[in-house]
C-alpha cells in the first residue's frame, strides 16, 4: 500500500488499526520483501473481506427479498452439525458446499476452453476493480493517478466474459443472452462514464482518493460537501445508479439472465462451482460499482456529520456501501424487467443526453464557484432547473403514449 | 448462428434466409421445460434477432384422455375429474359440468345452492385473476414480489375452499341438483371478512405495479388482439372483453341467479396485454360487489334438491350443453345420453385451449420477452388445454 | 412524470418490508414441521373403513362388500372380494378390501355412495413412503378404524351419521314390531349421508 495523502500519525488508533496489524506482521522482513508482503496482505485482505461480504450479501439479498415478499426467507441452515439455526446464517456455507459437490457439466458441443475460462476471467476482472477504491482514510490498496479510468477499464471487460460464457455454451438461450449482454455493455458503458465525468471535472482529479479529498468540508457547519448533495451531482448519481444496475446485470436490467425468458441466459449450461464463480463475480462486480458510487458521490469514507469523526473512516465506507447495496436489492424486489429495445432506448435517448446536459450543468457549477453568498440561491435554482427540466422533457418523450388507462363499463 | 459447426438436430435446425444481408433465423424451442410456459407447453419460435417471425405452439404433453374417461365412467364419477381440467378453478368447472347434467336430466336446483354456487364462482374468479396477475408480473421479471402477494391472498381463498369442501384445489363440490356441503354461518363470516379486506389488497397491488412505467412499456401495445380476430377465433372471457367485445355469459345467458345481482363488465379499448391485465383487475372489483350482494341475500333452505339421485343416476336419452362464464372464458360441457349410467358422448369446451389458438397472431413481430408475457396474459392452464 | 410509478412501487415494497416484521396479516408463513395449522373439520384425503367396536374395529367392519364404492370410484383404486364360507355362501363382509392410495384422488365419492356409512375420509396426510409399489397399498387391516376415531376427526358429521343410523335402526325395529310385509327397502332409498351435514369446524384464518 502506498502511503495515502493524509498524515497517518494524525489519525486515531482505531483508524490506524489495520495498518498497525499489517506492520506487526511484516516488520521483521527486510525492506524489499516487506513491500511485496504488504501488497500481498492487502490483496488477501480484499479477497477475504469481499468474499465474506459476498457470502453474507447472498443471504442478505434473499432475506430482504423474502421480507419484502412477506416470507421469512432461508432460516434453516445454521451451525453445521448442531441444532443452532442462527436465523439461517449458515445458508451461504450450505450453498457453497452444495455448489462444490455438484457435478460440473460441460455440454458436448461446447467450447471447453472458453466454457472454463469465462467464469475465471469474470471473477478475475471483478476482483481487479477493488484495487483502486479508497476504503478508509489510510486504506487505499493502489494509489493510481488515473484510478477512475483503471476502474472502468477493468470493469468494462466483465461483459466480455459474459459473452464468452454465452458463446461457448453452445446453447441458443445462452447465445441470445450473450447478444443481449453485448448490447447492454455498449449502451450502458457510455452513460456510466458520462455520469462520472462531471465528478472528475469538479474534483479536478482522476484519482479516487483525490475525488474523496475534493468532497471534504462542511456547508453551514453540518452539511457535508458530498457531490450527491448538489443538483448536478444528484442527477449524475441517479444516472450512475441506473447504469451501474445495468452494468452489473441487476434487475430491472437483468436481461442476460432473464429467467422467465432465457431460462438462465448465459448461465444455462453452467453448474456446480463454475456457476458459483459466476454468482460470486456478479456480486463482486455489483459491490465494486457500489463502492465506486460511494467514493464518487457519497463522500467515500467521510463521516456524514462533523461530530461523528471519531468513528473510523472504513466503517463509514462500509456502512455507505451496505446502504447502497440495500438500495440495489430493494430495486430488484420491486421492478419488472425491461425489454432489450427499451433498455437500449433508455440508454441512448434518455441517459446519454441527460448525462451530456448534466456535464454542462456541472461546468456551469464549476464556473460559478466564486459567486458570493448572495448569489448562491440563484446558482442552486439555475442548476436545479437545468437538471430537472431536461429530465421532465426527456422523460415525457421516453414514455410518450404510455399511461395508466381508464376503462369503460358495460 | 451457432458457434461450432452444427450437427443437425431434429426440431432445432437453423435455417438460412434468402436475403444475404439479413442473416440467419434462429429456431428456439421454448418448452416443454421452460420457466414461463405455465406447464408443459412448447413454443417453437423462429427468431430474427429477437423478433419472432414464426411461432408454432405444441401442446398435448399433459393429455389424460379426459373426455374418453368421461364416457366410460358414471356421470358422478366425472365430477372429480373436472376439478383437474383447469386446476385453479375447480369450483367453476364443477358448476359447468353440473349445469350440463342438470339440463340433461331436468334437475332443479334449490335457491340456496344457486347462491352458494355464485359465491364460489366469484371467489374462484378472484382466485384465478389474482393468480394471473401474479404470474403475469412474474413473467415480466419481477423477482417474485407481486406473485408472492397474489399467492398470499390466494391462500386465504384456498383455506376457505378447504374448510368448505375438504380440499384446497380439487374441491369436487357441486352435485347434480345442488352442492355437496351446506356452508355454516362461521364459514360465511370468514367469506365476508375476506371480501371486506380484498379491496385493500387490490389497492396495494395496483399501487405496487399498475402505474409502473416499466410495466406500461412492457405491456401497452404488446400483443394486440383486434376485436374481429377475437370473435372469429372464438375467444371468450376477459381476453375477449379486453378487445372491447361486450360478451359475458353471466349477462348473455343469465344462468343461475346472476340476473338478480347487478354488476358491470369492464371493457378494454386496445386489446393489448395491458388491457387484458387491467380488465381482470377491474373484474375482481366487480366480483367483490357480487359477493357482497350474495352474502347479503343468502336464503335458507336445502343445499341440494332432496329428490336428486346420487346412485343409479340415469338421465333420459337426449343431449345438453351447459356453459358458464368461467374465469378464463366460456367453459362448457356437451353431453349426450343414451339412457345409460355413462354419457354416450362427453365433450369439454376448454377456454384455455381456444384462447390459445391466437398465440401466433399475437406474438408475430414481437420479441421473445413479449411472447412470454403474451402467453401469460392469455391465461392458460395446461390441464385444460390438453385435457 | 417519469418515475412516479416506480416510486409508488418502492413505497409499497418498503411498507411490506417493514410490515413483515410486525404485521401478522402480512407474514402468513407457517413453519411446517414445527408449527402446524389446524386442519378444518371437513378436510379429507384418503378413505378408511369404520368398525363399530372400538376394541376390534377390524372384526366389526360395517362394510358388507356390496362393491358399490368399487364401481363408483373414478380412478378405480378400490378392490373388494367378498368373504364366502365353505359352501360358497356370501358372508356380507369383505375378505379383501384394498385401497391403493397412490391411485386414490381423494374425491370422497366412495363415502357419498356408501349406503352403510362404512367408509369415511381420513385426515392423515404424512404417508410418504420409499416403496412405490406396495408402500401405499392399504389392506383392510390397515384401513380399519373405530367410530371413536371418526368422531375425533369429523365430530359434526359423525354425530349426524350416528343420529341417522340410530333413527334408521329405530324405524327398522318399529317396522319389525308392526310386522309389516315389506320394511327393508326404506333405508336404501334415503341418502345415507344426510343432506344437511357439516358446518366446518375451523373457519379459515
Amino acid at each position: 500500500m502506498n502511503p495515502p495523502a493524509a498524515d497517518p500519525l494524525s489519525a486515531g488508533l482505531l483508524e490506524r488499526l489495520p495498518l498497525l496489524a499489517r506492520d506487526a506482521l511484516t516488520s521483521g522482513l527486510p525492506e524489499p520483501w516487506r513491500w511485496v508482503s504488504n501488497s500481498l496482505l492487502a490483496i488477501l485482505a480484499i479477497i477475504v473481506v469481499f468474499s465474506s461480504l459476498f457470502a453474507l450479501l447472498t443471504l442478505a439479498e434473499r432475506k430482504v427479498l423474502a421480507r419484502v415478499q412477506n416470507r421469512p426467507g432461508p432460516n434453516r441452515a445454521g451451525l453445521p452439525l448442531t441444532r443452532f439455526r442462527l436465523g439461517g446464517l449458515g445458508q451461504p456455507l450450505a450453498d457453497g458446499i452444495k455448489m462444490l459437490t455438484k457435478e460440473d457439466i460441460v455440454p458436448r458441443g461446447a467450447d471447453p476452453v472458453l466454457h472454463f475460462l469465462a467464469p475465471v476471467v469474470l471473477l478475475a476482472l471483478s476482483l481487479l476493480t477493488f484495487a483502486v477504491l479508497p476504503y478508509g482514510r489510510l486504506l487505499v490498496p493502489v494509489e493510481l493517478e488515473a484510478g477512475v479510468l483503471y476502474f472502468f477499464a477493468a470493469g468494462a471487460a466483465t461483459e466480455l466474459a459474459l459473452f464468452m460464457a454465452g458463446w461457448a455454451s453452445r446453447n441458443k438461450y445462452s447465445l441470445l443472452a450473450a447478444m443481449r449482454a453485448l448490447a447492454q455493455l455498449i449502451s450502458y458503458e457510455l452513460p456510466l462514464l458520462l455520469a462520472v465525468v462531471p465528478v472528475v471535472l469538479l474534483a479536478g482529479s482522476l484519482s479516487t482518493s483525490g475525488i474523496v479529498a475534493a468532497q471534504a468540508g462542511w456547508d453551514l457547519g453540518f452539511l457535508p460537501r458530498w457531490f450527491v448533495l448538489t443538483p448536478w451531482g444528484f442527477a449524475s448519481f441517479l444516472i450512475f445508479l441506473t447504469a451501474a444496475l445495468a452494468e452489473s446485470n441487476r434487475s430491472p436490467f437483468d436481461l442476460p439472465e432473464a429467467e422467465s425468458e432465457l431460462i438462465a441466459g448465459h448461465l444455462t449450461e453452467y453448474s456446480g462451482f463454475k456457476y458459483a464463480l459466476f454468482f460470486m463475480a456478479e456480486y463482486l462486480g455489483m459491490t465494486a460499482l457500489a463502492g465506486l458510487g460511494v467514493t464518487l458521490f457519497l463522500g467515500g469514507w467521510r463521516e456524514p456529520l462533523p461530530f461523528l469523526e471519531f468513528v473510523p473512516s472504513y466503517a463509514w465506507f462500509g456502512l455507505k456501501l451496505l446502504a447502497l447495496l440495500f438500495v440495489f436489492i430493494w430495486i430488484r424486489a420491486t421492478f419488472p424487467r425491461l425489454r432489450i429495445d427499451q433498455l437500449t432506448r433508455l440508454a441512448w435517448k434518455f441517459l446519454v443526453p441527460l448525462a451530456l446536459l448534466n456535464l454542462g450543468t456541472a461546468a456551469l457549477w464549476a464556473l460559478t464557484a466564486g459567486w458570493g453568498p448572495a448569489l448562491q440561491p440563484l446558482r442552486w435554482l439555475g442548476a436545479t432547473a437545468l437538471v430537472a427540466g431536461p429530465f421532465v422533457l426527456l422523460g415525457r418523450g421516453l414514455t410518450a403514449g404510455l399511461r395508466p388507462r381508464t376503462y369503460r363499463f358495460a | 448462428m451457432n458457434p461450432a459447426a452444427p450437427p443437425s438436430r431434429a426440431g432445432a435446425s437453423v435455417r438460412a434466409v434468402q436475403d444475404p444481408f439479413h442473416g440467419d433465423l434462429l429456431e428456439v424451442s421454448m418448452g416443454p421445460h421452460h420457466p414461463s410456459t405455465h406447464g408443459v407447453f412448447r413454443m417453437i419460435a423462429t427468431l430474427d434477432g429477437e423478433r419472432i417471425v414464426r411461432l408454432k405452439p405444441v401442446f398435448g404433453y399433459l393429455h389424460r384422455n379426459h373426455e374418453k374417461l368421461g364416457e366410460s365412467t358414471s356421470y358422478l364419477a366425472s365430477m372429480p375429474y373436472t376439478d383437474r381440467l383447469d386446476y385453479l378453478n375447480s369450483m367453476t368447472n364443477n358448476w359447468a359440468y353440473a349445469l350440463a347434467v342438470e339440463k340433461l336430466a331436468g334437475q332443479a336446483v334449490p335457491e340456496r345452492a344457486e347462491h352458494v354456487r355464485i359465491l364460489l364462482a366469484e371467489l374462484t374468479r378472484l382466485l384465478n385473476h389474482t393468480c394471473l396477475a401474479g404470474f403475469l408480473l412474474q413473467d415480466t421479471g419481477c423477482s417474485g414480489t407481486p406473485l408472492m402477494y397474489a399467492f398470499r391472498e390466494r391462500e386465504a381463498i384456498l383455506d376457505l375452499f378447504e374448510a368448505l369442501s375438504g380440499s384446497r384445489m380439487m374441491c369436487n363440490f357441486q352435485r347434480f341438483g345442488g352442492c355437496r356441503v351446506d356452508p355454516s354461518p362461521a364459514w360465511m363470516e370468514a367469506v365476508s371478512a375476506l371480501v371486506g379486506r380484498y379491496d385493500r389488497f387490490l389497492d396495494e397491488y395496483e399501487e405496487l405495479i399498475t402505474g409502473n412505467e416499466i410495466l406500461l412499456a412492457r405491456t401497452q401495445g404488446v400483443g394486440v388482439l383486434p376485436a374481429a380476430l377475437a370473435i372469429n377465433a372464438g375467444i371468450t372471457g376477459p381476453m375477449l372483453r379486453a378487445s372491447g367485445v361486450n360478451h359475458d355469459l353471466r349477462r348473455v345467458d343469465g344462468y343461475g341467479l346472476y340476473p338478480r345481482f347487478p354488476f358491470r363488465i369492464p371493457l378494454g379499448d386496445h386489446g393489448d396485454t395491458y388491457d387484458r391485465y387491467m380488465v381482470r383487475m377491474l373484474e375482481m372489483r366487480e366480483s367483490l360487489g357480487i359477493l357482497r350482494a350474495v352474502l347479503r341475500d343468502l336464503p335458507g333452505g336445502p343445499i341440494i334438491d332432496p329428490k336428486a339421485k346420487l346412485r343409479g343416476f340415469r338421465p333420459k336419452p337426449g343431449e345438453a350443453y351447459g356453459r358458464i362464464e368461467g374465469p378464463k372464458g366460456e367453459i362448457g360441457f356437451y353431453l349426450v345420453s343414451d339412457g345409460g349410467p355413462n354419457p354416450y358422448r362427453y365433450r369439454v369446451r376448454p377456454p384455455s385451449l381456444i384462447n390459445l389458438t391466437v398465440l401466433e397472431d399475437l406474438c408475430l413481430g414481437h420479441t421473445v420477452a413479449d411472447a412470454v408475457i403474451i402467453l401469460g396474459s392469455i391465461d392458460i392452464v395446461l390441464g385444460e388445454v390438453d385435457r | 412524470m417519469l418515475g412516479t410509478g416506480l416510486l409508488h412501487g418502492l413505497k409499497v415494497t418498503a411498507r411490506n418490508l417493514v410490515g413483515s416484521f410486525h404485521d401478522p396479516a402480512r407474514m402468513v408463513t407457517t413453519q411446517y414441521p414445527e408449527e402446524r395449522t389446524r386442519l378444518p373439520e371437513n378436510y379429507r384425503n384418503f378413505p378408511f373403513l369404520l368398525g363399530d367396536d372400538p376394541a376390534d374395529p377390524l372384526g366389526t367392519l360395517r362394510c358388507v362388500a356390496c362393491q358399490i364404492c368399487e364401481k363408483e370410484c373414478p380412478p378405480q383404486c378400490i378392490y373388494i372380494v367378498m368373504e364366502r364360507d365353505e359352501k360358497g355362501k356370501a358372508q356380507k363382509r369383505p375378505k379383501v378390501f384394498d385401497i391403493d392410495l397412490s391411485v386414490c384422488m381423494s374425491c370422497q365419492i366412495c363415502v357419498e355412495v356408501c349406503p352403510f356409512d362404512a367408509i369415511k375420509m381420513d385426515q392423515e396426510f404424512e404417508i410418504a413412503t420409499a416403496d412405490r409399489f406396495t408402500g401405499l397399498l392399504r389392506h383392510k387391516e390397515d384401513l380399519a378404524r373405530s367410530n371413536a376415531y371418526y368422531h375425533q376427526l369429523h365430530p359434526t358429521e359423525a354425530a349426524a351419521v350416528d343420529a341417522a343410523l340410530a333413527e334408521q335402526k329405530a324405524r327398522q325395529a318399529a317396522a319389525k314390531a308392526a310386522k309389516a310385509p315389506a320394511p327393508a327397502a326404506a333405508p336404501l332409498a334415503t341418502p345415507a349421508v344426510p343432506p344437511t351435514p357439516l358446518p366446518p369446524a375451523a373457519p379459515a384464518p
